[in-house]
């Protein structure tokens, strides 16, 4: 499967901040062809560091989309029954608007002064795409890590809109432990002399920061037992672990494709998000949802724990809805949604035939 | 309702008496539904909104990849999430004498649902019986195979056992159904029922 990634330009888009972005750019790319009766539409929401390429082969660089194994001929989201739609976020760096953008005003990037966004500002944007797609009603918004987040904000913003939610290894709000590692990587980022209040542009990236960031991400992406099998305490020379040698190259390759600003501002989006706002419960939030919802959890993810996959399942019980949720075991950590595919496979594969065939 | 014999459904009789009693189109909550055989049986041929709650993780997965919406976890607390009368019935097949406290189970049940179907092996069987009287040890029938120390049943309870307790809490049985494998049993029911199945309001 050969794909490209496509723009699209919309005149404005107003934020949760007040401001007003415009014009506003989404990065995109689909998969599989859309039924006439524009019933088997899926998008797709990808994590933090993610873009609007999950699958095939791009044309250009032949790189592999993130979630490639998931989505295609065949697989969980098989393309020959759905049309699969995903797109990079709001304040990414990968195609769709963000502080390393040109602001129209000043012909230079944003930087810092690109508008704060949040996850509801990232699902608007998202649902300005599936309009300018003339699709009524999407039959399931599908995501891991942050993109389960946006995929219960579609499920709260837009009850008509969604037939169906797959939340995989997420929350409803983070916990202080995941605000805390979010701003160890903040904080490498901005100590970091090159960052330079965030107006690097044309200079020197700041990439010791950025790749530090990373690195710390990267430890919370695994587990203890994963560590132990892919690295254990093995020399990669008489200077370095193994473990050390992985995570300097992960840290150096992601500055070549990720903006430091984008860092910052996607991760206080995560931080600052709430499902159930200040005073609400979650169950008060999710009074109007009308869609169905598979959550996924992984017994190894200590990033994003079962109990809070747990917390928005028995919120949504509480409302009798209609949700099914399972607790895979993989010894991966958070990064099993990307990893432990086959049983994954399995859930949303019977998942999105019941609700094809009973909702559509 | 008179029935003059009883089939079996994915082979066990029990789920065929269930799959009678419940009305289409109805709202369903399978309690322990295991691969969710039953559940997804009933939304295809009677088209009830179908719901599990299961325990035991390869079994969720099945049921899931058969597009039923099964909970993975403990029924008790599965129960305590749910808002009163969100079902028109919740079932309990072979499970209560696996319960650690199926009284405020079948509460639950009666407050979750508008009706409860409850199926249970018959403790007062006579092969349980006789087995207890001739050996003077724990029973171990066809229907209880298992030894004292590795028996997944720790309540065990018989068809008057039910009825009376029935009728302390005040429960309405609408219909009593009794099976040995898979014929229905009409007289001596405690005696001979190896399977009861019991139709349950408040």
């Amino acid at each position: 499967m050969v794909t490209e990634t496509q723009i699209a330009r919309f005149d404005s888009i107003p934020l949760d901040c007040g401001a007003v972005l415009a014009p506003v750019d989404i990065a995109y790319e689909t998969y599989g062809e859309l039924n006439a009766p524009k019933t088997n539409a899926i998008l797709i929401l990808h994590a933090f560091s993610g873009d609007a390429h999950a699958a095939g082969t791009d044309r250009e660089t032949g790189a592999t989309g993130w979630w490639d194994n998931m989505i295609g001929p065949g697989k969980g989201f098989d393309t020959d029954r759905y049309f699969v739609i995903s797109s990079n976020i709001l304040s990414g760096c990968r195609g769709t608007s963000g502080p390393s953008s040109i602001n129209p005003e000043t012909g230079c990037p944003y930087a810092m002064n690109f508008p704060p966004v949040t996850i509801p500002d990232m699902v608007r944007l998202q649902k300005m795409l599936i309009d300018h797609l003339g699709i009524k009603r999407l039959l399931a918004v599908a995501g891991g890590s942050m993109g389960a987040m946006q995929a219960l904000q579609w499920a709260v913003a837009y009850p008509d809109r969604v037939a169906a939610a797959i939340p995989i290894a997420g929350t409803a709000r983070h916990s202080a432990q995941q605000i805390a590692f979010n701003e160890v990587g903040r904080q490498a980022i901005m100590a970091d002399l090159d960052w330079n209040e965030g107006n690097y542009y044309g200079k020197h990236p700041p990439a010791r920061g950025l790749a530090v960031a990373r690195m710390v991400g990267h430890i919370t992406y695994m587990s203890d037992e994963s560590m132990r099998e892919k690295f254990g305490r093995r020399l990669r020379d008489q200077n370095q672990f193994e473990v050390e040698s992985y995570l300097r190259y992960r840290g150096t390759q992601f500055v070549d494709r990720f903006d430091a600003n984008s860092y910052l501002y996607i991760t206080k989006a995560m931080d600052y998000f709430d499902l159930a706002g200040e005073s609400r419960s979650l169950g008060a939030a999710f009074a109007g949802v009308k869609s169905r919802f598979l959550v996924i959890s992984f017994t190894s993810d200590w990033l994003y724990p079962s109990y809070q996959s747990i917390e928005v399942v028995r919120a949504l019980r509480g409302r009798n809805c209609d949700v099914a949720y399972c607790e895979l075991p993989s010894t991966y950590g958070h990064d099993a949604f990307l990893v432990t595919i086959d049983e994954q496979t399995e859930l949303v594969r019977g998942f999105l035939a019941s609700t094809l065939r009973e909702r559509a | 309702m008179a029935q003059s014999f009883v089939r079996t459904l994915l082979g066990r009789s029990d789920y065929a008496i269930i799959s009678e009693i419940v009305e289409p189109n109805t709202r369903i909550l399978d309690l322990g539904c295991g691969e969710g055989e039953l559940l997804a049986w009933l939304a295809e041929n009677k088209h009830v909104d179908a719901r599990g709650v299961e325990i035991v993780g390869h079994k969720v997965q099945q049921a899931i990849a058969r597009g039923v919406s099964v909970y993975h976890g403990d029924i008790e607390e599965a129960l305590g999430d749910l808002p009163d009368q969100a079902f028109d019935y919740v079932i309990l097949s072979q499970t209560l004498q696996e319960s650690q406290a199926p009284l405020k189970i079948l509460r639950e049940m009666l407050r979750v649902g508008r009706r409860a179907i409850v199926a249970f092996p018959n403790f007062g069987h006579w092969t349980v019986r006789l087995s207890h009287l001739f050996t003077g040890r724990a029973p171990k029938t066809k229907l209880f195979p298992h030894d004292w120390y590795d028996s997944p049943n720790i309540h065990f309870l018989t068809v008057h056992d039910f009825e009376s307790l029935a009728a302390r809490e005040r429960w309405q049985i609408e219909r009593r159904i009794y099976l040995s494998g898979a014929r229905q049993v009409r007289l001596f029911a405690n005696l001979l029922s190896e399977v009861a199945v019991f139709l349950v309001s408040k």
